[in-house]
């Protein structure tokens, strides 16, 4: 049921935008009706059993979908949905649609998906989930807060609390694993009621927990956060504020209290900050003379205080906390709601300013007034009920006074005088008389905003919710009765016992709220004027420390990337080799290396002398100063390389790598045509010295590593099972192209997309424009036209053109002075034969060395001769196709033939085999994973096709238009 | 020990040739680079000689391990695609070493 609720949240979340684009401002009153509904209905299950809901989710991580309605979760939910909604009809009289500054739209989806996520997060009873909704409710506050994007204020405001609450959030991740693994359960139910935690764990993972908590509730340190988010609109504050993403953190607190209140890191954390914050921002309140800052400081004040009760650990004080935790959340949002109203009204909210608005609007006023007294705790509001019972919940702290729960109860009534002194302040300066300077019309002083009067939902909904303080004071009894069936939980700490009431005889709290009260007004006179200049009490501000933090994060981000990455490839490349030289050298030279006894110099002479040969060809293609002859010396390590691939035991290796190499050098003397026939000068002899010794020192440091790798075999080797697998389950007797096209034929997934995406680059990089690349499809339509002329025309046997000249397709079309009679012939007669090996590659890879690579590269060999033989036009007369959709094809055959099993049921990608008999060929053996070989062997072909169609033809016109401008500038 | 030896010896010419500007010559390094490494895990797979992993030809006592050439041949593929991209970067500028931006005409000192 609750995810359902939940479910309907987010649907509405989703159809808010259209809901609020086509009714204007009263979609918002749509949107309210899904909290409502969540309200009823769990209110519902205010007496009634725990009910619990359990769905499976993702049951690897142990994850599920859990919830639990015990009597917190339900006063929470009933908190959270029950004023979203009231906030959502608000804002139905209070946002205007045609503003442009901030997207009516975006404010409702992001409300209603805020107020499914705090139900989340207040009913799941799983660790993990409750993160998800934690980490989900950080991200629309981002929103929420950032509401108008045009202001640099409120942009820079929903940046500093994400990144507060999202950095406090990950540290309780953290906790939360540590206390989950620590206990063996997820589930918070069982962590909370299992048995007494201790250990250094479970000390760090409560520690980590509350760190959240403190972030979210805006306790000091990171306080500084909450004034800010004032940015927002005012209906937002009063939700984010009163009912919902502050006490995210109070919850945290009063949900875990019953399992971990007595360990001492609990205790420090609670009990200090929540009395440090209660005081600085009860301090702070008091000096503000914008209504809303005011308001905001007296939040983080009574947070401290929710939090420093809830947490205490006693239950005389958790019913207490409960209470006030009610009681905040009704005259909070009525506060913030009538501020939002005056706000509207007059254009303001400065106290300085405003004026006359008690006697304009008098139920506005009587709604402020009243949640205004039950925020200072004056009878016979809930707030006076909440704080007698944390005043008889605290003054007689068991380890005496001289503890942190002594420190904690003084803090308490200090903190209560200031809350009387604000609430005075903010009343006078909202409702009062202003000063006398003022006119008599009311509103602002000296604005050009006019007054016109708040709408009666305007004022009609404060005042509901103020009236509701009232009421549950009244019947405190009842509430007691509710609230016990949590509180009796919370056991830790002795306490005395306590109960909610507005009358208890003359006790000693009632004559410590006296005195509160007292005070309170005395320090509301002497602080009353509002232009009196506010010196700050500490010289350390909070905010200014995280702007310095901030910039230094930046900076320190800007300055070590400009260090490292300053432009240059060479330095860059020379980072990481030193890195390699020192890590691995230093591993070497220190560490426990275990050194073979005993060296062997070779397996066989010829492996002597291919290595003699690949290491002369290694140095002097350093030194070769000519672009071909590195080429050509390059190349002899590639094949010198496949000469060792195959006394190692590897002919597939070696067969394509003789391949490649070939491959590369075609490409690479394609492409030196476009370039000088010397390499450039080297700068200096220095760093041609440095490059030396570094390459030196690295060849080193990996040619040891080489001897300690090849000797400290001690595992069995990986592919031992292989050979048998590969013949069960691969139907192949090639156990390397098993491995590629079947067991581990997901890499070679991954390895066709590369080859595609280099592919598509080389293209792109030399085709640079659509109107090239729209000239080679036209001239290969022309090709395919051709060819059906071809077939249709007779061979000529008159005069003239004789057969000799048709040794290729495009004869006519060539320069005579470029053509090779011999290569054009040599190419006729052996194109076909060359296809039809790589075709027997192909079939035969599967049980003999060869397999759809070293097809696909023979293929395109055979394409690289007949492009040699007649340029552009002959390719295009071979393959006349755009190399795209070779490449296409072959993905989509390999991806294809991964689903079909799929498709019937089986692993992706599972092999069958079945052998057919073919008359005249024999009997054949046909395996499935051929198809996946025949998508290789595509791509591969594309791969090829695209080189030469680009690197070759492309090349050759970009030179030809080059030699054509040439040759019109000298003449 | 000749296995290592010629690992190293391409090891460091593949590092004296990357660190330069010239586009071919990192193009020509970074071949080396490959060769030395499709050695390394050749030789650490298979510590001497061994058969061919075909079973018709070579019993399964002395065949070579199959999965380190599986994993070679897959890198020897890649590197073919990613040389084939390089080289078009090179050969998009006037020379292999790019000092003006092509669409800026900014330069770089040095």
């Amino acid at each position: 049921m609750v995810l359902t609720f939940i479910g309907m949240h987010l649907l509405a979340a989703v159809l808010a935008g259209p809901l609020v684009r086509t009714l204007g401002r009263r979609g918002f009153a749509v949107l309210a009706l899904v909290p409502a509904g969540t309200a009823a209905w769990v209110a519902t299950a205010l007496l009634g059993p725990v009910r619990v809901e359990r769905t499976g989710w993702v049951g690897e991580l142990g994850l599920e979908l859990s919830f639990r309605l015990d009597t917190l979760a339900v006063v929470m939910s009933l908190i959270v949905s029950g004023i979203g909604a009231l906030v959502l009809l608000y804002c139905a009289a209070y946002i205007d649609p045609r503003s442009t500054a901030g997207s009516p739209r975006l404010l409702g989806g992001a409300l209603v998906g805020f107020a499914g996520a705090m139900l989340g997060l207040v009913t799941t009873d799983d660790l993990l989930l409750l993160y998800v909704f934690w980490e989900i409710t950080t991200i629309l506050s981002y929103l929420l807060v950032g509401y108008l994007t045009t202001s640099a204020v409120s942009t820079r405001a929903a940046r500093q609390a994400l990144l507060v609450t999202a950095a406090g959030g990950l540290t309780m991740l953290v906790g939360l694993v540590l206390l989950g693994e620590g206990a063996g359960t997820y589930r918070i139910s069982e962590l909370v009621a299992g048995p007494g935690a201790s250990g250094a764990a479970v000390a760090w993972g409560v520690g980590l927990l509350l760190v959240g908590a403190v972030t979210k509730s805006a306790l000091v340190p990171f306080h500084f956060w909450l004034p800010g988010a004032m940015a927002a609109p005012t209906p937002v504050s009063a939700y984010l504020h009163a009912a919902a993403m502050v006490k995210a953190g109070v919850y945290l607190v009063a949900r875990f209290a019953p399992g971990y209140a007595d360990l001492p890191v609990w205790q420090v954390m609670v009990l200090v900050l929540g009395s440090a914050t209660m005081l600085l921002g009860g301090f702070r309140a008091t000096r503000q003379t914008d209504l809303k800052l005011l308001l905001a400081y007296g939040t983080v004040s009574q947070l401290g205080m929710l939090v420093l009760l809830v947490g205490y650990g006693s239950e005389a004080a958790a019913l207490a906390g409960l209470t006030l935790l009610v009681g905040h959340a009704l005259f909070k949002s009525s506060l913030f709601l009538a501020t939002g109203a005056i706000d509207h009204a007059t254009g303001t909210r400065d106290i300085r300013r405003l004026h006359g608005v008690g006697r304009a609007a008098p139920w506005l006023a009587l709604a402020g007034v009243l949640a205004a007294m039950s925020m200072a705790g004056l009878p016979v509001l809930i707030g006076f009920v909440g704080k007698e019972a944390a005043l008889a919940a605290l003054l007689e702290p068991a380890p005496g006074w001289l503890s942190l729960q002594g420190v904690a109860a003084a803090s308490f009534v200090a903190g209560s005088v200031l809350t009387v002194a604000y609430s005075l302040r903010y009343v006078v300066g909202a409702f009062g008389p202003g000063s006398p300077g003022g006119g008599s019309a009311p509103g602002a002083g000296s604005g050009a905003h006019s007054w016109h009067a708040p709408g009666p939902l305007l004022v009609g909904i404060p005042l509901a919710l103020a009236l509701g303080g009232l009421a549950l004071g009244v019947t405190s009894t009842a509430l007691e009765e509710v609230l016990a069936r949590h509180t009796s939980t919370v056991s830790l700490l002795p306490g005395p016992e306590v109960h909610l009431g507005l009358w208890h005889g003359l006790s000693l709290p009632l004559l410590v709220s006296v005195c509160v009260w007292v005070l309170g007004a005395l320090w509301w006179w002497r602080t009353r004027d509002p232009e009196r200049a506010t010196a700050p009490l500490v010289r350390v501000d909070a905010g200014r420390a995280y702007d310095r933090l901030m910039r230094g994060v930046d900076r320190a981000a800007l300055e070590s990337t400009g260090f490292l990455s300053r432009g240059s490839l060479p330095v860059l490349l020379g980072t990481i080799f030193v890195v390699l030289l020192v890590l691995p050298g230093l591993q070497l030279a220190l560490g426990g290396t275990t050194w073979p006894s005993r060296l062997r110099l070779a397996d066989s002479a010829a492996q002597v002398a291919v290595a003699l040969l690949v290491i002369a060809a290694a140095v002097l293609a350093t030194r070769a100063r000519r672009r071909l002859r590195a080429v050509f010396l390059v190349g002899v390590t590639g094949y010198g390389c496949a000469m060792l691939f195959l006394l190692h035991g590897a002919p597939d290796l070696a067969l394509t790598q003789i391949l490649v190499e070939t491959v590369s050098l075609v490409v690479l003397v394609l492409v030196l045509r476009r370039l000088s026939g010397r390499f450039p000068d080297d700068p200096s002899v220095l760093t041609r010295r440095l490059r030396a010794a570094l390459g030196a020192g690295v060849g080193l440091v990996v040619g040891l590593l080489a001897v300690v790798a090849t000797s400290s075999r001690i595992h069995e080797p990986a592919g031992a099972g292989l050979p048998e697998r590969s013949v069960d389950y691969g139907a192949g007797k090639n156990i390397v192209n098993v491995i590629l096209v079947d067991i581990r034929a997901w890499d070679t997934m991954g390895e066709l997309s590369v080859v595609l995406a280099c592919a598509t680059g080389v293209a792109s990089l030399v085709w640079l424009r659509e109107e090239a690349l729209e000239g080679v499809r036209k001239g290969l339509r022309s090709a395919r036209g051709a060819r059906a002329g071809w077939r249709a025309r007779p061979v000529p046997t008159d005069t003239g053109s004789l057969p000799t000249s048709r040794w290729i397709a495009v004869a006519d079309r060539l320069d005579p002075e470029r053509r090779s009679v011999i290569l054009e012939i040599v190419t006729r007669m052996v194109f076909h034969t060359i296809l039809l090996w790589s075709v027997y590659l192909l079939l035969a890879g599967h049980n003999q060395p060869g397999g759809g690579f070293a097809a696909g590269i023979v293929a395109g060999l055979a394409l690289c001769l007949r492009f040699l033989a007649g340029r552009g036009y002959e390719l295009g007369a071979a393959l006349p196709v755009m190399p795209a959709a070779v490449l296409g094809t072959g993905l989509f055959i390999a991806a294809g033939s991964a689903v079909i099993p799929m498709l019937l049921g089986s692993p992706a990608l599972r092999t069958w085999d079945a052998y057919l008999t073919i008359p005249l060929v024999g009997e054949v053996h046909l395996v499935t994973s051929l198809l996946f070989d025949l998508g290789v062997y595509l791509v591969v072909i594309g791969l090829m096709l695209d080189v030469l169609r680009s690197l070759g033809s492309g090349l050759d016109a970009q030179i030809a238009t080059e030699r054509e401008t040439a040759g019109r500038g000298t003449r | 020990m000749i296995l290592p030896i010629t690992i190293g010896v391409l090891t460091a010419g593949a590092i004296y040739l990357m660190l330069q500007r010239g586009m071919v010559r990192i193009i020509f390094g970074l071949a080396l680079l490959a060769h030395a490494a499709n050695l390394l895990i050749l030789s650490a797979g298979v510590t001497a000689w061994r058969g061919e992993p075909l079973p018709s030809r070579t019993g399964v006592e002395d065949a070579g391990d199959p999965l380190p050439q599986a994993f070679v041949l897959t890198a020897i593929v890649i590197a073919l695609a990613v040389t084939v991209l390089m080289l078009a970067m090179a050969v998009i500028g006037h020379n292999d070493d790019t000092k003006r931006m092509p669409e800026t005409g900014e330069t770089h000192r040095r």
